[in-house]
């Protein structure tokens, strides 16, 4: 914090958790830990086993921060969860498509449409 | 107005991802008080118990906020336009965010009640190894109107046994749980009229604590009328904390520490204080001072005890007691109080700038709260990691509970009742005191002693509201000093860093 100065140890705790994360799209990549937690590792498990946010409304109310990463959509959820999750399919039609994104949470803008043909 | 991107505050906002912020999203102030110390301006958070110093550009929007109730982004920066550019203004809004100084207009208050986890590891068994007492002081809770417990005519025996003292050090040892020590205070009636059963204590307890591998450490109060030599030697031997009680000079002494036939205990203690002092080097002893109505000058009981005796630090607690007794302080008294114990605090700080040793232990333990910042949901330790223990092996919420049915939480040698327990913590969390919901010296008073509730409103539910005001203006002035210390001699609070507040009372 630049405007704030903080002077015992709960300030300083403060400070620390509330860290501006150093990630590009900041609501979707905040991982699924709970609020004024530090941020752990990504562990892309079946969501019915960790505790991410819910379905309809994330832990604040609103909407952006849902069942977060939405990578998992594309990586996880088709077939780990019953998620129906539209993707292209890997076996037969599209092998390569994404090729260009070897980690999710960063790369995901190089995945690109697949056109049938 | 030019607005700056978006996600300057979107991303400030790292607590509450999925927070919408658009230049029209009003904001409000959350919970602080708000104190000067060393020419700066700071923020005592509530809930939180932080402290943090605001700059001018954060100091300018609190106001703003504060005039206003509510106010947009926009209007804020529009507000102090020429003075602070946008995008300083959008900054310090995501910084006092992140603080939670300011929150959105429309964003619910939050009304966490989490209880502690059981089992919670104790800390400190406060055992009761008699509740006989060779003094009659008038005041005392123990023997005085407002006992709770017939120790005179009651069940319970005059004197712990050495095998009851045994199972307590086995229950210290025990529920201390994961901690890698365990404090066992020795407290009365008078500790040391039971002297032999203590200094066997001591041993079985520095043998079975070794047997578990863990550090077992020991204190007492004492009213010091028995401090003879070899119980001296003893204390000292063993690193044994000691805390006398002793009210002052011997006109303030002898009003209420007195001996049944009504003759003061000063011309007693003081040569064998004098003799304590001299021998007991190992650890620091303090003096324990009970103010009443009568007895209410603090700055010369100080003086006496730590100038002229020679105490390393000297504590005062308002009596505890009905407000119809004939020594319970008035609310006028608390004003003078406030007024004796400001002064004396200032002492500490012009001391503590100049690197000088004060022994004023209320300032440094209000201190060592605020360093720490821990919002309490709880006054003190009692039932969570500190229990009393009667002289018949009953565990009590505390030591001043100790041997009441009512406040019962256990025995030694069937544990702690979890059920009792865990419905003691859901009843007496802070979120049920609801005249404490808008005071912000909550998170370090939490309501105040259970023991001063329950002799004042004959519940230990409730909060102290006789002296809400004291605890605010003692509060705001240990704040003064905690800030200033911040400012000038930021290494005078590293000693707080690493101690941990530790719920004990020496009455």
């Amino acid at each position: 914090m630049k405007h704030l100065t903080a002077i015992n140890r709960k300030a300083r705790r403060i400070e620390k958790v509330t860290a501006l994360p150093q990630h590009d799209v900041v609501a979707l990549q905040q991982g699924s830990q709970p609020p004024q937690q530090p941020e752990g590792p990504h562990i892309p498990a079946g969501c019915s086993i960790v505790f991410s946010p819910g379905w309809e409304a994330d832990r604040t109310g609103g909407t952006a921060g849902l069942c977060q990463p939405v990578e998992r959509d594309l990586f996880d959820c088709h077939m780990g969860c019953y998620w129906p999750a539209q993707v292209p399919d890997q076996l037969n039609h599209a092998p390569d498509w994404t090729a260009k994104c070897a980690a999710a949470q960063k790369d995901w803008r190089q995945i690109d449409l697949v056109f049938p043909g | 107005m030019s607005t700056p991107a978006l996600p300057e505050i979107a991303t400030s906002d790292a607590p509450l991802p999925g927070l919408r912020v658009t230049p029209q999203t009003r904001l409000r102030l959350l919970e602080f008080h708000r104190f000067e110390a060393a020419g700066q301006t700071f923020a005592y958070l509530v809930p939180s118990a932080a402290v943090f110093a605001l700059d001018e550009c954060a100091l300018a929007l609190v106001d703003l906020l504060g005039e206003q109730g509510t106010a947009s982004i926009e209007a804020l920066a529009a507000a102090v336009d020429g003075k602070y550019p946008v995008q300083q203004v959008w900054d310090t809004l995501g910084d006092l965010h992140r603080a939670r100084v300011v929150t959105e207009a429309l964003a619910p208050a939050p009304a966490p009640k989490i209880l502690p986890l059981t089992p919670i590891p104790l800390q400190t068994l406060v055992v009761n190894v008699t509740n006989q007492c060779n003094l009659s002081c008038e005041y005392c809770y123990e023997y005085g109107e407002d006992k709770i417990v017939d120790t005179e005519n009651g069940q319970q025996p005059k004197f712990m046994s050495e095998e009851t003292a045994r199972e307590a050090v086995e229950f210290a040892l025990r529920e201390s749980g994961s901690n890698p020590s365990a404090h066992i205070t020795f407290f009365g009636g008078e500790t040391l009229m039971n002297f032999p059963v203590l200094r066997k204590t001591v041993a079985y307890a520095r043998q079975r604590a070794a047997d578990v591998g863990k550090a077992v450490d020991f204190s007492l109060t004492t009213n010091a009328t028995l401090l003879k030599p070899d119980v001296i030697d003893f204390l000292a031997d063993e690193r044994i904390g000691v805390t006398i009680s002793i009210d002052g000079p011997q006109e303030i002494q002898d009003k209420f520490r007195v001996f049944s036939n009504g003759q003061g205990s000063y011309a007693l203690v003081a040569p064998k204080i004098k003799a304590l002092l001299e021998r007991h080097r190992s650890r620091p002893i303090g003096a324990r001072v009970t103010l009443t109505r009568q007895t209410l000058d603090v700055l010369k009981i100080y003086r006496h005890l730590h100038d002229e005796m020679g105490f390393w630090e000297v504590g005062f607690a308002p009596v505890t007691t009905a407000p119809q007794r004939g020594h319970a302080i008035s609310d006028a008294g608390f004003d003078h109080l406030l007024g004796q114990f400001r002064t004396l605090a200032m002492d500490y700080l012009q001391a503590a700038l100049e690197g000088r040793h004060h022994g004023f232990s209320n300032v440094r333990e209000t201190l060592q709260e605020l360093h720490q910042g821990h919002a309490k949901a709880y006054p003190c330790g009692a039932g969570l990691g500190l229990m009393g223990v009667s002289t018949d092996g009953q565990v009590s919420l505390c030591h001043r509970f100790a041997g009441s049915e009512a406040h019962k939480f256990g025995t030694l040698t069937e544990g702690v009742n979890r059920d009792t327990q865990r419905a003691f913590l859901e009843s007496h969390h802070i979120s049920h005191k609801t005249d404490c919901a808008t005071c912000w010296a909550r998170p370090i008073c939490a309501g105040g002693c259970y023991h001063e509730a329950h002799t004042r409103y004959g519940t230990t539910q409730g909060p102290n509201l006789h002296y809400c005001e004291w605890i605010r203006g003692w509060t705001h002035t240990c704040l003064e000093i905690y800030g200033a210390l911040a400012v000038q001699r930021p290494e005078f609070l590293r000693q707080f860093d690493g101690v941990d507040h530790e719920a004990s009372d020496r009455h």
